[in-house]
């Protein structure tokens, strides 16, 4: 399993998913409607590294974070 | 060091410390940046949200490329609440010689704002809104949304 975890004002619990892509995990929460506008503005980090291919690979027990828009100072 | 604060920074005393760590270390130059809470828009604060993890890691590649002209970085920022005409984020750089220094503040503030992983909302009645339209995007976003059908 992925963890699936949504970060500062995304008001979401974490999510628990079979993937071994991060494809897979853009493909289940495209279901969610909800998300969508949050999801084409958010970045991406694998285990607290920023990612930028789709093709990541996942395993068993990795962390997927998203992170919206940032507004630090 | 990156400092964390519940609250507003207490300025006067951590660019004392600052200053003190490093009025041995044959710096040439200090350069302080002091952001304030300002009054506008009718709002009551600011309020923080920080994801530690990746806000560490991305201090740490900013204080290696400090290390390689010679100079050194410090920050320090406010988690939850901060009232007006307070500072929630200061930083500084301490070079050799003031040119370093100060190209160096103007480069990692203006990627702090764009890349650091706070998130920021303004606090209104008692409630916390999500400062959507000062925030930005950063860079890599929308990579979910460029989901490859199978």
């Amino acid at each position: 399993m992925v963890r699936v975890e949504f970060l500062g004002p995304i008001q979401k619990d974490t999510i628990n998913l079979e993937a071994t892509t991060l494809n897979d995990v853009a493909e289940f929460l495209s279901k969610d409607t909800e998300l969508k506008s949050w999801i084409e503005n958010c970045a991406v980090a694998v285990n607290d590294t920023m990612v930028m291919d789709l093709n990541t690979a996942l395993k068993d027990g990795d962390k997927v974070s998203l992170l919206p828009p940032v507004c630090g100072g | 060091m990156l400092e964390l604060f519940e609250g507003p920074v207490p300025v006067e005393k951590t660019l004392a410390r600052w200053y003190k760590e490093e009025d041995k270390s044959n710096y040439g130059a200090f350069i302080p940046f002091i952001g304030t809470i300002r009054d506008e828009d009718g709002i009551d604060g600011l309020s923080f949200d920080i994801y530690e993890p990746i806000l560490n890691s991305w201090y740490e590649a900013w204080q290696k490329k400090a290390a390689e002209v010679g100079a050194i970085l410090k920050m320090a920022h406010s988690k939850g609440d901060v009232p007006l005409h307070k500072s929630s984020y200061i930083a500084a750089v301490f070079s050799p010689k003031r040119r370093v220094a100060l190209e160096m503040i103007d480069e990692f503030v203006e990627d702090f704002k764009a890349s650091a992983p706070i998130w920021k909302y303004d606090l209104r009645d008692g409630k916390r809104i999500y400062a959507k339209d000062r925030s930005t995007a950063i860079k890599g976003s929308g990579l979910l949304s460029k989901v490859k059908d199978k």
